[in-house]
């Protein structure tokens, strides 16, 4: 059994068959949050979620911002500078925990 | 309203879209006379709904060309010839339609697909070089295809080589003029999405596609028009082969837009096949669902032939599962969005 079939995204709604009320204000939140023009366009947006859902890792968000990103008119080379940009800062996330290491090792007198 | 009888998916029911949202589609006007005059291409492009190709030998001849401008010259109410293939360029009555239409006063516009004024005709090897210039004497506008304006797209689309011919034919028709401010001579492009996707805003793609042919190329033109891909023909059995299509139709219906619906173009159009047939749309004329009139027990299939305004009028424009392209998001025409 594959946990992420595709087509269970479309059944993300059913999320709210108990406690409905939580779930609605979730998608009214997310709709606003990520569907609208605002400060920033519906495409920045849709590049900073495919960049999220790439960080998390999460099957069912690159495919709907992969989407997403297409049909607000980005390209494969913008969708994949942005997935870089989450490349790259979790590489940083790592990297900068270097500073701890380097702590410990002048707590040890190790460097 | 009608559905046809050969409706391939009742799930796909565009006529339960129109009851849900009490919509009847009547004919607006006959504003639009599009005549497609060939299914003869230089280019075989992946999403084509004609099935063009240089392989094709449908033409329109003479006799149906002539009905066509007498047509023109009748109708004061039609006032835009559209004229499309196939490359239109390639039947060989071509500029005779051009030309009797511009005397008549119509406004035309030309369906060019930039590539042939390089490659010439196919099949006898004639050149089209000269077609800048003969649109600009003419006064035409021109309506071109470019799927994006970046190479990997628009060759992915419309085969190798396509996206560096078609800049070179767009710099020929801004050298006379085209797309340039104050000519008058209306240059507009055609953005298709790739794959099974739809079409981004069309006034942000138009913001980009302006920005980049004018900082990398140089170029400039007037509007973008944004075209849905429309689940028949190439594109449906592209999308069969690789498991798409009924995604792809899901993602259609969910995305019905009553307002993009009230301003579909078959309201406003007809369209003329190449042997003078009638029918709404150029994708229903590639789907072989053919205008008829009258009432039960006496109904015809109309032709240029037999061409009456006020019956045309009257007609019920035939939907089917493939409307949905029309009506999705923003909606979409030969003119681009409608919502």
């Amino acid at each position: 059994m594959n946990y992420y079939e595709s087509k269970d995204l479309a059944r993300f709604a059913e999320v709210g068959k108990f406690r409905k009320e939580l779930m609605d204000k979730f998608f009214d939140y997310y709709g606003e949050a990520t569907g609208t023009d605002g400060a920033l366009t519906k495409r920045e947006k849709a590049l900073i979620g495919l960049a999220i859902a790439h960080f998390k890792q999460c099957p069912y968000c690159i495919e709907a911002y992969t989407s997403q990103c297409l049909e607000n008119g980005s390209n494969p080379d913008q969708m994949t500078e942005a997935i870089h940009v989450a490349s790259s800062l979790a590489a940083g996330m790592i990297l900068v925990h270097g500073v701890q290491m380097q702590n410990v090792l002048m707590k040890h007198d190790a460097m | 309203m009608e559905t046809t009888s050969n409706q391939s998916h009742a799930e796909y029911s565009f006529e339960a879209a129109l009851n849900s949202h009490r919509l009847d589609l009547k004919p607006l006007s006959l504003e639009t006379l599009q005549i497609n005059i060939t299914k003869l291409c230089n280019q075989a492009c992946l999403h084509c709904h004609v099935d063009s190709s240089p392989k094709r030998t449908e033409q329109m001849d003479e006799r149906t060309v002539t009905r066509v401008v007498e047509i023109l010259a009748q109708h004061d109410d039609i006032k835009k010839l559209d004229i499309t293939g196939g490359a239109p360029e390639l039947n060989p009555h071509f500029e005779f339609v051009v030309k009797e239409a511009r005397k008549l006063g119509k406004h035309v516009m030309v369906r060019h697909n930039l590539t042939v004024q390089f490659d010439g005709n196919p099949q006898t090897g004639a050149s089209m070089t000269h077609l800048p210039e003969f649109f600009a004497e003419q006064g035409v506008e021109v309506i071109s295809s470019l799927p994006y304006y970046q190479e990997f797209y628009t060759d992915k689309q419309r085969g190798l080589g396509v996206f560096k011919k078609s800049i070179d034919g767009m710099r020929r028709l801004n050298d006379v003029g085209y797309g340039k401010p104050d000519s008058g001579l209306m240059f507009n492009l055609v953005y298709n999405p790739v794959g099974a996707f739809l079409p981004a805003s069309q006034v942000g793609l138009e913001a980009d596609y302006k920005r980049e042919l004018k900082e990398k190329f140089d170029l400039v033109f007037n509007n973008l028009y944004t075209i849905t891909n429309m689940p028949i023909h190439r594109f449906a059995e592209s999308l069969k082969r690789r498991g798409g299509y009924e995604e792809y139709m899901e993602k259609l219906v969910n995305a019905f837009n009553p307002g993009a619906a009230e301003g579909v173009m078959c309201r406003s159009l007809i369209s003329v096949g190449y042997d003078g047939r009638l029918f709404d749309c150029d994708f229903n004329q590639m789907l072989e669902m053919q205008v008829t009139t009258g009432v039960n027990g006496s109904t015809r299939q109309r032709t240029i032939f037999d061409f009456d305004a006020s019956e045309l009028m009257q007609r019920n424009i035939l939907f089917d599962a493939h409307c949905y392209g029309c009506t999705a998001g923003a909606g979409s025409s030969c003119g681009g969005a409608t919502a």
